[in-house]
């Protein structure tokens, strides 16, 4: 008996539970109608009166299942009691107490009963079928149906203020969500507060707009710096007499250099003055045309300098006027630098001291030299000495394109130099 | 669905060939080929983005402090599929490459596009010969037979004169024609035999240990020396053993300075793309261009109807042979003629 009792409350409860849980749902599936219908109200009263038709459902079906049980285990206590009529007295008596139960438990019904209609009554008041006025109903705030977990921005584009904004600007999304945490950072930022400031900011410096893009999809991380840290950073580089057009061309040819301390900064003009023993003027000059080298490792600088003096020899003096004019050597791959050497120095036998002349070789393709070469070779005008008559200078053979080069060069025609090409 | 890049990757599909550069990895240069396509198709001006309308609430609206609020609808492009946000259209194109040739040799690289890859490997399956052409040079002997090798042995080579090294060529196609029958499978007593045998389609089905068909020396300027050569099966390093060999045979030594492939099957040098035509346009063009040919390769077949259908690959080797020669001679001509001061 008293377990029967027990169960009957156990299977009020979970039904208690199951009408609370679907007045949840039908109030979220009138969220969501909500949002994909932009705060119309007549499907919003629609979704609203299927709720309650839901919840009066569930109501309905739990009392049956009530009258259900109360009949279930009233038939057998009768049964017994016909069996046993000498004990009538007794069992009726039974009977009564369970009566008493049951009616313990119905009374306990209209109390959840109460509670499941007061649910709906204070949804109700949101919205049934009475009309809200248009202010009402732009300030319910709908939450948006974002997907909680995705492996792209492509979800969150429409979305989100901040992502769209930045599509806009030339922001390349696609990129910066391959990289790990850009992605869910982007997504936290709010345009307004966080955004917007820095873009102001980067603005102020004399960046051009069409940059931006650039530099956000290079560095989104200056979008979460510490805005008081960016301006002493800009202004130490104004301290150390760069002119503020260096400096906004060389924050947007070099996205990540706000991102450095300001001890970092120092760290690294000061390695570059010493090591190359440069005047401050010429240290700025490098720096402003090659402003990478501020944000670099200074490791692969040292072994292309180690490089430069011992493999390939060059003076100290020397490699000064190599770093001057052309910066770029310092970052440069020190294996292609080799190469290229060696095929200049060793193959067209080109003493160090005009390479010095000409640095811009070493900048150039090891492919593009070597098949000039072979070509002014083949025609006989392969003449770099310039003491000598028809000599040709290293600049003129690296940096002029294609076509004025065969004609001015090497005084043949394009597809000469392309069925050459084809006999290497 | 077809987009503009879709229509253009379609015009793409198909074999090519490119001039490959000595001293670069083939690897290399089928990834430049790969990108310098992708940045053709996914250039091709974009379809405009899709539009949907959206209910904006007017921002100047709700600071005056008027009750009335003023929805306007307007149409707004979906930017989930703008390029910034979704990337290119095309992320990868599949570029295969045909027989290979390793960082040292240079010449004719036949690259299949899309669905040109199950052509290529149609494409290997006729058994075409491929041309080479070694320059090689007496006196030294290295470890790796080329010239940038490190030196094991140092010769003279005085002694050796033209009609010597052309009787060792001659004995070493002898020995390789041998070998062509015995791996040809077909019984030579067979009328069969005699008929293949006929048209010069006896050769191997399939792998094979390297097969040198015709081995001719067209310059000898002691130690300089050139030489062409047809073969089937055969790698680089083979090509650059049998320089080596021929060194040893004229008890001297031999190493290889220069391997050329001037044709690979139907593709000859003047097909050849060098590496300033790698563009999607060129590319195209090169692909149009195989396809026309092809078309026009089978239509006297089709008219002539004449039994010996199989005899058309041998047909095109001589004639690609022929405007090989033609072209190896325009080649020489051109650069003859050029003014040398």
């Amino acid at each position: 008996m008293a377990s029967s009792c027990i169960q009957l409350c156990c299977r009020r409860c979970s039904g208690l539970l199951r009408s609370k849980i679907t007045v949840q749902y039908s109030t979220q599936a009138q969220h969501c109608t909500a949002v994909l219908t932009a705060s119309s109200r007549v499907s919003n009263g629609s979704s609203f009166l299927a709720g309650i038709c839901a919840a009066s459902h569930t109501r309905q079906r739990w009392r049956q299942q009530m009258c259900f049980y109360s009949e279930h285990k009233a038939k057998p206590l009768t049964a017994e009691a016909n069996r046993y009529k000498d004990a009538e007295e007794l069992s009726g008596s039974d009977v009564v107490a369970y009566k008493n139960r049951l009616q313990n438990a119905t009374d306990s019904l209209p109390v959840t009963d109460s509670q499941v209609t007061l649910d709906v009554d204070a949804a109700k008041s949101l919205s049934a079928l009475e009309e809200i006025s248009d202010e009402e109903a732009v300030s319910i705030s709908v939450p948006s149906a974002l997907p909680p977990a995705t492996t792209s921005l492509r979800d969150y584009v429409d979305k989100s203020e901040t992502l769209s904004k930045l599509v806009q600007l030339g922001v390349n999304l696609w990129k910066l969500e391959q990289r790990p945490n850009v992605g869910s950072m982007l997504l936290k930022l709010d345009f307004q507060t966080d955004v917007a400031p820095r873009l102001l900011f980067l603005k102020d410096i004399g960046v051009e707009d069409s940059r931006l893009g650039y530099i956000l999809s290079t560095n989104p991380f200056i979008l979460s710096e510490d805005l008081e840290n960016l301006r002493t950073r800009v202004n130490y580089l104004r301290s150390m007499k760069f002119s503020s057009e260096t400096v906004a061309s060389m924050v947007s040819r070099a996205p990540y250099l706000l991102n450095f301390s300001v001890k970092r900064l120092d760290n690294r003009l000061a390695f570059y003055q010493q090591q190359l023993g440069l005047s401050t003027w010429k240290t700025r000059d490098v720096v402003a045309r090659l402003p990478r080298l501020l944000c670099g490792s200074l490791e692969p600088v040292k072994e292309n300098l180690k490089v430069c003096q011992i493999e390939l020899g060059f003076k100290e003096n020397e490699i000064q006027h190599i770093v001057v004019t052309v910066p770029k050597v310092l970052t440069a791959n020190k294996k292609k630098l080799t190469q290229i050497f060696d095929y200049l120095h060793n193959t067209m036998k080109l003493p160090h001291h005009l390479i010095v002349k000409f640095p811009q070789v070493l900048n150039a393709k090891y492919l593009r030299i070597k098949e000039r070469h072979l070509f002014l070779q083949y025609l006989g005008k392969a003449q770099y000495d310039p003491t000598q008559p028809s000599y040709v200078s290293l600049d003129r053979l690296v940096t002029l394109p294609d076509d004025t080069f065969c004609t001015d060069v090497a005084s043949a025609t394009l597809q000469d130099f392309h069925l050459f090409l084809k006999t290497l | 669905m077809t987009t503009p890049c879709i229509r253009m990757f379609r015009r793409l599909e198909g074999l090519f060939c490119v001039y490959k550069p000595p001293g670069v990895h083939w690897k290399h240069v089928r990834d430049r080929i790969e990108t310098s396509l992708l940045t053709g198709v996914n250039g091709t001006p974009q379809r405009p983005l899709p539009q949907v309308v959206k209910f904006l609430a007017q921002p100047g609206a709700g600071n005056d402090g008027s009750s009335e609020l003023t929805l306007s609808a307007a149409s707004v492009p979906v930017l989930a599929s703008h390029p910034l946000v979704s990337g290119p259209e095309f992320q990868r194109i599949p570029v295969a490459v045909g027989h290979r040739l390793d960082a040292f040799s240079s010449g004719v690289l036949v690259l299949g596009v899309g669905n040109g890859n199950k052509a290529l490997s149609d494409f290997y399956k006729t058994p075409a010969t491929r041309d080479y052409t070694l320059e090689g040079e007496f006196g030294t002997a290295t470890d790796d037979f080329s010239h940038t090798g490190r030196v094991v042995e140092r010769s003279t080579y005085g002694h050796i004169t033209q009609d010597k090294l052309e009787r060792v060529l001659a004995m070493l196609q002898g020995a390789n024609q041998k070998a062509l029958l015995m791996y040809s499978n077909i019984d030579m007593r067979s009328q069969e035999a005699y008929e293949m045998a006929v048209q010069g389609l006896l050769g191997p089905e399939g792998k094979s240990a390297p097969i040198l068909k015709g081995l001719r020396c067209v310059r000898f300027e002691p130690p300089h020396f050139t030489l062409e050569v047809q073969c089937l099966n055969e790698s680089q390093k083979y090509l650059r053993k049998v320089v080596h060999e021929i060194g040893l045979e004229l008890r001297s030594t031999a190493v290889c300075k220069v391997v050329r492939r001037t044709r690979d099957g139907v593709f000859t040098l003047q097909d050849a793309l060098t590496h300033h035509h790698w563009t999607a346009s060129d590319v195209m063009g090169a692909i149009q261009q195989y396809h026309s040919s092809k078309k026009l390769r089978k239509s006297p077949h089709t008219q002539t109807k004449d039994p010996t259908i199989q005899s058309r690959g041998e047909d095109k080797k001589t004639e690609s042979q022929q405007s090989e020669i033609s072209e190896e001679t325009a080649v020489s001509t051109v650069l003859h003629t050029l003014p040398v001061h």
